[in-house]
């Protein structure tokens, strides 16, 4: 079995900040990290390659420092790192993104084999969208499982994984045929420690690094900005709310009172919330 | 399992360590580097200059690429009590010049950078890994480590233990001793912010220049400590460090000293409108000389401050470790290139290469003052900057007491303080232990 899993660099959301005057991102400093969806997708591939043997390839595209994260996935036990960089990748939003990730896992099918899954994590702390796993499901028409908790079974020889799946109101148990695209939910699992071998041949082992013509991209007009539809009209920091509870005193008051002297309060905090309110009683 | 060897194995990546595993790889010797933290620098911690002419021993050129803050142009050291400091300053255009002479650094990022080179030498580093323990012959060789992930031993003829000042395993092998409370300092650190240009103007800096403050005084309370204020390139890191059995026997806490020494009137308008983005702790070996413990065995060396080779009259200590790295470095790879076993005889030859080396002499020149300095230090550290102060204000001040008896009141003060004869030991002991 082969499994190909996308990872990203991110700059560690929780230490960033949004500059007050400039309202830009200030990444100076901060520190990146492989963004902490992808570990858990990264730990299901190989727990699979575990079971059932083959290999767990990780992909990413991203500036030459992006190696840092595809070396510390070596070091978790991946066998293989593909790094795709290149200046026309430069400002990539979710479509050029997915484009250009659809285009190097087939190079990594015809290179290293045909992946029977894709992984990737449910979306990244940095952008938040989670467009680009289903983004390459459908450029590689891919059957694709999205926000999945759990992989039940799989059957190589069938070629059938069943699946648990987060949905609104519940879980959905769902049966896909192989190949398929899987994007993987947060508290899964646990992304392991690895051993002292994993640990040694990634601090060794050469980092494939694959250019645009590498990867066999030729429409370089759907890369990078270029080939990005979306634009950032604007950055800023959300101002923060510093509002102080009121209190509302209990005694000798019956539980209506109270009820009655909360929803004023509430009231007179959000008008809005009385016609809202009214609308709906009306209804 | 992992069947190959290695010629050496280090145990951690910071001066002392990058040192080693730079100066054995450099020279083509197989060598793989161990640090528990994330990445090396993740864990380390000093104030922190960083001299030159160590580091020019093993990378030349380091100049071109790493990562420094100021070069020094300015020392000034502080004798404070509560309210005033005095101080002598030197300050010298002759720091500027094409190579200077020491460096303020961020050790986050110059060890990182420093663990590059390593790399590039050749070494093979791996990071969040804790060796857990020596790995011994039936003889009691050292002949590799175990770390913390699966797996079995790591062979190699030689562990180069550079550890740092806990020296957990070295301790745990029983190479040595855990380090004593009075030979070891605790000192807190903070990293306060500030605009590159305000640093200038504060300081009189311009370009990279950067100035250093040591300061004594009554801002220890007591206890035998120093405290610091380094100029960085956008920041300033100050701190305060006494020795940890002075802690345990006044009931200090590091972080209320550091408080008083930000708020003492002489600092706070230095330090003013910065932003405070770290917070960090660090325990320096101060017991010098006599406090050395065994620095080699049968397959096995220990570096830099797990081998407590630190200057604390000189503030130095990152340089005692990149040095005694690169010795250890340069004897384990004589030893291998003649295809010697790596015995205790043979290892010998570090510690002889030491001795000769400005480490050793250095810390042999002030052996007596770590005691001189604990045992008197409610002298040194209290009354004799109170005196000073006293001395220097009866000096300026003019109220229209006649002169002779301002300095009549000033010997007064002194010899109230210490008795005669108090005050020609406290000077006969100084110049004993500094001789």
């Amino acid at each position: 079995m082969h499994i190909v899993i996308c990872i990203k660099q991110v700059p560690d959301s929780a230490q960033i900040r949004v500059h007050p005057v400039t309202n830009t991102i200030m990444r100076q400093g901060v520190p990146t990290i492989i963004n902490p969806y992808d570990l858990f997708a990264l730990e299901e591939a190989l727990r699979l390659r575990d079971a059932h043997g083959g290999e767990v390839t990780v992909l990413t595209m991203g500036p030459p420092m992006a190696e840092d994260a595809l070396r510390k996935a070596l070091t978790y036990g991946a066998d293989r790192a593909v790094l795709l960089t290149d200046r026309y990748f430069a400002g990539s939003d979710t479509l050029a993104t997915s484009f250009a990730l659809s285009q190097a896992i087939t190079k990594v099918g015809e290179t290293f084999g045909t992946p029977d899954i894709v992984f990737t994590g449910k979306q990244t702390i940095d952008g938040d969208t989670a467009q680009v796993g289903p983004g390459i499901a459908k450029r590689l028409d891919l059957l694709q499982l999205t926000y999945v908790a759990k992989i039940a079974s799989i059957d190589l020889d069938v070629r059938e994984i069943t699946v648990e799946r987060r949905s609104e109101g519940g879980m959905q148990m769902l049966k896909s045929r192989l190949p398929c695209l899987i994007t993987m939910l947060e508290g899964t699992n646990e992304i392991r420690r690895g051993s002292l071998d994993d640990a040694l041949r990634a601090a060794r082992s050469q980092i494939v690094k694959w250019s645009a013509a590498d990867a066999g991209i030729e429409d370089l007009a759907k890369c990078g900005l270029r080939g990005s539809p979306t634009v950032v009209k604007r950055v800023f920091a959300p101002t923060a709310r510093a509002e102080k509870a009121a209190q509302i005193d209990t005694t000798d008051k019956t539980l209506r009172d109270l009820a009655d002297e909360l929803i004023a309060a509430i009231l007179t905090r959000q008008p809005a919330l009385e016609h809202e309110l009214a609308f709906d009683g009306a209804a | 399992m992992i069947e190959e060897k290695f010629d050496a194995i280090v145990i951690g990546a910071g001066m002392s360590g990058n040192a080693a595993a730079y100066t054995m790889a450099s020279r083509g010797m197989k060598v793989l580097q161990l640090e528990r933290g994330e990445y090396p620098g993740s864990k380390n911690v000093q104030g922190a200059i960083m001299y030159a002419d160590m580091l020019e021993k093993i990378i030349p050129d380091f100049r071109e690429d790493a990562p420094l803050e100021r070069h020094a142009v300015e020392q000034r050291f502080w004798m404070m009590d509560d309210t005033s400091h005095t101080g002598m300053h030197y300050r010298s255009d002759d720091f500027n010049e094409a190579m200077p002479n020491r460096y303020t650094i961020i050790r986050a990022q110059f060890d990182k950078w420093f663990s590059r080179k390593v790399r590039e030498a050749g070494a093979t580093v791996l990071c969040e890994t804790t060796v857990t323990e020596l790995a011994h012959d039936t003889k009691g060789k050292v002949i590799g480590v175990r770390t913390d992930r699966a797996g079995d031993v790591i062979f190699a003829d030689v562990v180069v233990l550079a550890e740092g000042v806990n020296g957990l395993l070295g301790t745990r092998a029983g190479l040595r001793e855990m380090p004593k409370p009075e030979t070891v300092a605790l000192a807190v650190k903070e990293m306060h912010f500030l605009p590159e240009e305000v640093i200038g103007e504060r300081f009189g800096l311009k370009g990279n220049e950067g100035c250093v403050i040591e300061a004594a005084g009554t801002i220890s309370r007591g206890m035998t400590g120093l405290a610091f204020l380094y100029t960085n390139r956008e920041s300033i890191s100050l701190g305060i460090g006494c020795l940890v059995s002075d802690f345990a026997s006044t009931t200090e806490s590091p972080y209320a000293l550091l408080d008083a020494f930000k708020r003492h009137p002489s600092v706070r308008p230095l330090i003013a409108g910065s932003e405070v983005k770290e917070y960090t702790a660090h325990l320096i070996p101060e017991g010098g000389y006599k406090a050395i413990p065994q620095l080699f065995g049968d397959g096995w060396v220990v570096v830099g401050d797990a081998a407590q080779l630190n200057n604390a009259v000189h503030r130095e200590g990152s340089n005692l470790a990149m040095t005694s790295g690169r010795i250890a470095g340069e004897a384990i790879f004589q030893i291998n290139s003649r295809g010697d076993p790596m015995t205790k005889e043979n290892l010998a030859l570090y510690k002889t290469m030491l001795d000769n080396s400005f480490v050793v002499k250095d810390l042999m020149k002030y052996k007596d003052m770590p005691v001189l300095l604990h045992t008197h230090s409610r002298h040194f550290f209290m009354t004799y900057p109170q005196l000073m102060s006293l001395a220097a204000q009866n000096f300026m001040r003019v109220d229209g007491t006649p002169k002779i008896e301002k300095e009549k009141a000033t010997t007064a003060a002194f010899i109230k303080a210490r008795s005669r004869w108090g005050l020609v030991s406290d000077a006969v002991r100084l110049a004993f232990a500094w001789r």
